[in-house]
Parts: C-alpha cells; structure tokens; sequence
C-alpha cells in the first residue's frame, strides 16, 4: 500500500522531479544556457541545476571557458552550458565572443540571464543586448538576499511586462528560486510561454532606414533567419566575426538549425 | 557546392551594402546605438527598483574597501593576511603531516616489504614497486595532503569573501607600471597555489601579449609543492643561526622574503618583456570589487577540498609514482663501481658548485622535474647515497623521510652543505623550469613551442644567474 502524496502532484514542490545529471549529456531534450554580467552568481546557479561542482568564488571573471552539465526536469533532459560573464556583447574580446557566438550560433533552447538584483540598472545593457540575439529567455533576478539587505524593491511582474519574458527572484546561494526557475525554464524551452521582448529602436532614423534596407537585402538570401535586425546592425559596425559568417555563408545555419527543430 | 558558390556572392553583396551604408551614417551611429539600449535599461530600472530608506550595506563595505586598499595600509595589510595563510597552513600541517608519514612510512611500508618478501617477491620488483614507487606516493602524501587540505580551504574562504579583487585593485599600479595587465595579481595569486591553475586562469586577460606575460611569469609564484622544501630549509639553515626561541619567526620571515622575492621577479620580468619581446602597452580594464559576502563555510570547504585538494593530490600522485621508479632505478643501477646517479652526481659537481649548488641539486631537480614535491626526499636520499654515510636511511635508492628535522640537518650537513648550499637551493626553488604539468598546460594555453620553452628556461637562467651571483658575493666575504 502506498501513501498518497499530495506534494508530488503540485507543480510549486517539483525539486522531487530534479535529476542532477552532472556530465551525463547524452540524449538531451533542451539546451539552456547561462549568460549574464561577471559575478553575478551564474556559476551557482548552474551548480544548483547541475549538481556539479564548477568552482566559484566571488571575483569577477573566474569562469574562463564554457562549462557543461545536465539535469533531467520533468522527465525532460536539460543540457547547461554556463558561459564567461562579461559586460556587453558589443565590443569583442574573447570571453564576450565566446558568449555571444554560443548564443548566436549555438541556438540554445532557453538563455537564462543571471542578473544581480542590487545593480539592476547596469545589468539590463546585457539583459536588452542578449534579448536581440533570442527571444527565450528567463531571467534569474539574483542576489535578492543582498538587495533586501540593501532596503531595495523590485518589482517583479513591472520587469517581466517590460523585458517579455518571465523574470524569477532568486538567492542562488541559498538555494532559494530554483524550483520557480525550473519552472520558468521548461515552460519557456517547451513553448507554454512565449517570449515577446521588445527590439532597440535607435532614436535616429537614418539608422533605422539603413537596418531595414540592410535586413531586408540578408532576408533575400536568408528568408527566415531570426534577429536580422541584430546581424544588420553588426553588419554596420564592421563586426568582423559576423562578416566572416554572412561570407561564409555560416550566418545561414542559424536558420536551417531552425527549421529541423520545427520539422 | 553551386549552392554555397551562390551563397558566397550574395555575401559578398550584403558585405558591400553594408559597406556602403557605412559610409554614409558615419562614425557616430555606434554611440547612439549605445545610448538607445542605456536609454531602455535606465527606464525600465527606474520603473522597476524602489530604494525604500537609505542604503546600508554598502556603507560598510566602503569603509572596509577604505582601509584595504589603501595606499598605506593596502599593502602590509595584503602581506599580513599572506603571512597569517602561510603561518596557519605551516603550523596546522605539522602534525597531520606527521601522522601520516608514521601510518604510511613507518607502519605500511615494512608490512609491504615483509609481504613481499614472504611472497619471494624478487628485490628489484619489490625496490621499484615498494621503495621506489609506492614510497614516493606515501611521501607525497604525507607532505602535500595536510597543507592543501589547509592551504585551498582558506584561500577559497578569501575568495568567497571578495578579498581577491582588492588584491588585485592594490597591484594594478605596480603591474601596470611593468607593462602588464593588473589582473595577473589575480593570476599570480592563484599561482601560490598551483602554477598549472594560475596559467590557466591567465584566460581572464583579453591581450594576449599581456596574457603571454602572465603565463610566462607565473612560475614566479611558490607553488605549493615547493613550500615544504622552502621551509624546511629555511627552518635548518637559517632558523638554525639564531637562537631556538626567535628561530620559527625568522625562518617563516625568510619564507615570505622568498615569497616576496618571487612578486619582485614577477614584476621585473614582466617589465622587461614588456619592453623587449612582448612590446606594447598595457590594456585598461575595469574591475568591478564585488560586495563583501559572508563566506558559506562548509560549501566552501566541500568544494575546495574536492575541486583543488584531490584533483591536484591526485596529480601529484600519479607523477610521484613514477619519478620513484626513476630514483630506485638511477641509484641501484651501477655502471662500473658506482651507480647511476652517483656518476652524475660527480660529474655535474664542478659546475653546480659555481653556483653554489652540488650534483645531489641538480639531479634532484631533473628528477623532480614531474612534481616540486619530491624535491627534498630526492636530495636526501642521493645525499646519503654519495657520502656513503651508515645508519640512515632504508637501503639505497629508498626514499625516506627523517623523523626530526636535526636528522635531515645531520644529513645535509655530513653531505658537505653549508649556509650558502641552503640560500641556494631556497632561490634555486623558486627560481628553475615549472613543474611538467604546468609545462604541458602552458603548451595547451599558448600553442607555441617557443612561448613554452620560453617559460621553461628563463627561470633557469635567472635562477642560475641570481645563484652564481650570491655564491661570489659569499666567496668575497669568507
């Protein structure tokens, strides 16, 4: 005879159905990863998911190359790819590049950005930035421990209208928010919730005549492909890594990635 | 094929659209692009953050960054906290240290040998596999395991805490006026640990000129397999000139003089390449010191034991046991009357005694070229070995360690060393090649042959530069 558990059937009590596959990454269902400013906790929060050990330390720029791991949610499998911090995506140095190219050429399934809650402000330049490379996104608010340490409010449901997507507090550290983000995750990677972020507009109009034109021209070659607003405007900076993959025809992939996963 | 042809020619006409509408915006349109996603972030954090009172925290945080990273105090502060690691990890190793070697040295290692012995295990299988090998791993053990254990837990603690981008905040200056990024004060940090992580973590540095330099110079860095061996000697030689109750503070004082003196090298290094081989200036960068956060004590214990402590043990470990092979082998294998090593060991005499070194030196380092740590069992037992002394020691070619220090020193001693012989080796530790690991990783991190060769041969050089120099300045004096 079994006892009934009521606790298994309520999605807010589902870490029962967490699996911390570590590097076990075969067979994966979704790939996630995580981005997001220098320590911000991003490698906690991917230990938390993953149940692997990936050093972390409270200085900014430890995690050097790309970590893995995977976890099973919800019987689906997850694969976590936690990437370099950095501060932007527009300038280029390596760790930036790494970030960008795996959100751009890696087609991740979901992108969860890590961002400190106690300097919010900041923190959005990469949040906007990365929201013009992909729509699925959640944002794992952190460090709210400290923001309330600091008396700072935030609204929760006002950030989520504005950036489109869902928006979960979290004190990774205290393994406080993971079972909401779990959540937040599957529901964004299995397409229950759909991401509407808003696009930069520039204030000029001359530039945005020129990112028409231009996306218009790619779309010829490339109908379909997803943020050619955003491979428009890199176009116009002169982005060399981006020039090399319109001449190679490489940008082109992101697009049949596309069209295999609809298939 | 025809396909990807096509695609090639409509990106080239993308590129040329681009091009020319490049032309036509101008240069400032990446600004505005800029301000437009500043703009955005700005609104939306204003519509969403309240600050409810007057902040707190930071207050705090701003008084303790005052004194930290002050321009007096940043720096003795840093050395005090150094000093306090070191002194915590030396005196708390002591006596597990001990254990072990009386559980693995003096309990195992005669049981292995009655069991082989009872088995007729032939001699030469039981010296390569019993003295040989596993005595090295015993010892490596014994010396390594309790300081790591020690050693990692604490400085994972000061990096949980956020004391690390101070360090580097208070070196930016002295790094930069060298021509170097000021994050290798991270890099190098990391090097008092292990030089293979320390070059690794040299990834945080965009330039790679700059980059190369921290790699380059890490090695600077007194590694944890070459802290026993400075202290050991430190505690014989130079503790040994003063009397018993000042000796624990000089001899560590000399430790951190050696330690320090690696920080100066580093940074001469740096500037010289900087301005030869490596020119260019140095990058800015904006390093953001972090909030102080309450360290998460068993979390951190938990992974820096499993994360740094086994994984480098481990390593240790594995090129421990066959640098034991070697040392049986190269002691119990004669060519006419004398073994081995102790051709070797007569051979390079004359050379190593211009620098104020003995063949036993040099040997011990070629053989330890593998690990740092066996560095010392290695010199003790070609020591006993060349001067035939009686009564120490388990045979030849066994490596052992002395129960007491004035054992080691009765050795070292009859094996015609002198005050000279221990300054030498303490800078001879500091400054010759990296270990093979970190050889290796300096290979995968930088892809070039001649960067890697670089970085193991100038620290010889130096190191045999500075020797030769301190031996003549002896020689002018006595």
């Amino acid at each position: 005879m079994s006892i009934p558990n009521n606790c298994a059937d309520c999605p807010a009590h589902n870490t029962a159905n967490l699996v911390k596959l570590g590097l076990n990454l075969e067979n994966v269902d979704y790939v996630i990863t995580m981005a997001g400013n220098p320590n911000t906790g991003k490698s906690t929060v991917f230990n938390n998911l993953t149940g692997l050990h990936q050093h972390t330390g409270n200085w900014p720029g430890k995690t050097v190359s790309r970590a893995e791991g995977g976890y099973i949610y919800d019987d689906k499998r997850y694969k976590v790819v936690d990437l370099p911090g950095t501060y932007s995506l527009l300038s280029t140095s390596t760790d930036e590049e790494v970030a960008r190219d795996f959100i751009l050429f890696g087609q991740p399934d979901v992108t969860v950005i890590v961002v400190d809650a106690t300097r919010l402000e900041r923190n959005l330049n990469l949040v906007l930035q990365i929201l013009e490379l992909t729509d699925r996104a959640v944002l794992c608010l952190n460090l709210m421990d400290e923001a309330k340490r600091n008396n700072l409010e935030i609204d929760i449901r006002a950030l989520s209208k504005e950036l489109g997507i869902p928006v979960i507090p979290a004190s990774a550290r205290r393994k406080q928010g993971m079972d909401e983000l779990l959540q937040a995750i599957e529901a964004v990677a299995s397409g229950k919730y759909k991401c509407k972020p808003p696009k930069i507009k520039s204030n000029s109009k001359k530039l945005n005549h020129a990112i028409e034109t231009l996306a218009g021209k790619i779309l010829e070659t490339y109908p379909g492909l997803p943020n050619v607003n955003w491979v428009a405007t890199r176009l116009l900076e002169g982005d060399n890594s981006i020039i090399e993959a319109v001449r190679s025809g490489e940008i082109g992939s992101l697009h049949e990635e596309d069209l295999t996963i609809q298939n | 094929m025809e396909d990807t042809v096509i695609k090639s020619i409509k990106g080239e006409e993308i590129i040329s659209v681009a091009n020319a509408a490049r032309w036509d915006l101008g240069t400032d349109f990446h600004d505005s692009i800029i301000e437009s996603i500043y703009e955005d972030a700005s609104r939306i954090a204003n519509k969403s953050v309240k600050q409810i009172g007057e902040k707190q925290a930071y207050s705090f945080d701003l008084k303790i960054d005052k004194i930290v990273t002050s321009r007096w105090l940043g720096f003795p502060l840093m050395f005090l906290v150094l000093a306090i690691v070191f002194w915590l990890t030396v005196a708390g190793a002591n006596y597990p240290s001990g254990l072990l070697s009386s559980l693995l040295i003096d309990k195992i290692h005669p049981l292995l040998k009655n069991l082989a012995a009872s088995i007729n295990m032939p001699w030469w299988l039981s010296g390569v596999l019993i003295d040989g090998a596993y005595l090295s791993m015993a010892w490596v053990i014994a010396v390594m395991l309790p300081p790591m254990a020690i050693f990692f837990p604490i400085f994972t603690l000061l990096e949980d805490l956020g004391y690390l981008p101070r360090v580097a905040f208070n070196m930016d200056s002295l790094f930069r006026k060298a021509g170097a990024h000021g994050k290798q004060a991270l890099t190098m940090s990391m090097g008092f640990g292990c030089n293979a992580a320390g070059v690794v973590a040299a990834r945080v540095i965009d330039s790679p000129r700059e980059r190369l330099i921290a790699i380059i110079t890490n090695n600077f860095s007194l590694c944890n397999g070459r802290w026993p061996t400075q202290i050991l000697i430190a505690t014989i030689f130079i503790g040994g000139l003063v009397s018993p109750g000042l000796a624990g503070i000089v001899s560590a004082g000399s430790v951190v003089g050696i330690a320090l003196l690696g920080i100066f090298f580093s940074l001469v290094v740096s500037w010289g390449l900087s301005r030869s081989v490596l020119k260019g200036e140095a990058s800015s960068f904006s390093l953001e010191l972090p909030p102080y956060r309450p360290p998460r004590i068993l979390q951190t214990l938990y992974t820096s034991l499993i994360d740094r402590t086994i994984i480098v043990l481990t390593r240790a470990v594995v090129f421990a046991v066959p640098a034991g092979v070697v040392i049986w082998l190269v002691a119990n294998i004669h060519i006419g009357d004398l073994s081995l090593a102790e051709h070797f060991i007569q051979w390079s005499n004359p050379f190593a005694l211009v620098f104020g070194l003995n063949g036993v030196i040099l040997l011990a380092y070629i053989i330890a070229i593998p690990a740092n740590e066996i560095v010392i069992p290695t010199v003790l037992m070609l020591t006993v070995l060349s001067t035939n002394l009686s009564g120490v020691g388990a045979g030849s070619g066994v490596m052992f360690e002395l129960d007491s220090v004035a054992d080691t020193a009765n050795v070292l001693h009859a094996g015609g060393w002198t005050l000279l012989t221990g300054i030498n080796l303490m800078l001879f530790s500091l400054l010759h090649n990296p270990c093979s690991t970190t050889i290796i990783t300096i290979y995968k991190e930088t892809k070039s042959a001649k960067w890697t060769l670089v970085s193991t041969f100038l620290p010889i050089a130096l190191g045999l530069i500075v020797t030769f120099f301190t031996t003549q300045i002896w020689f002018l004096f006595h």
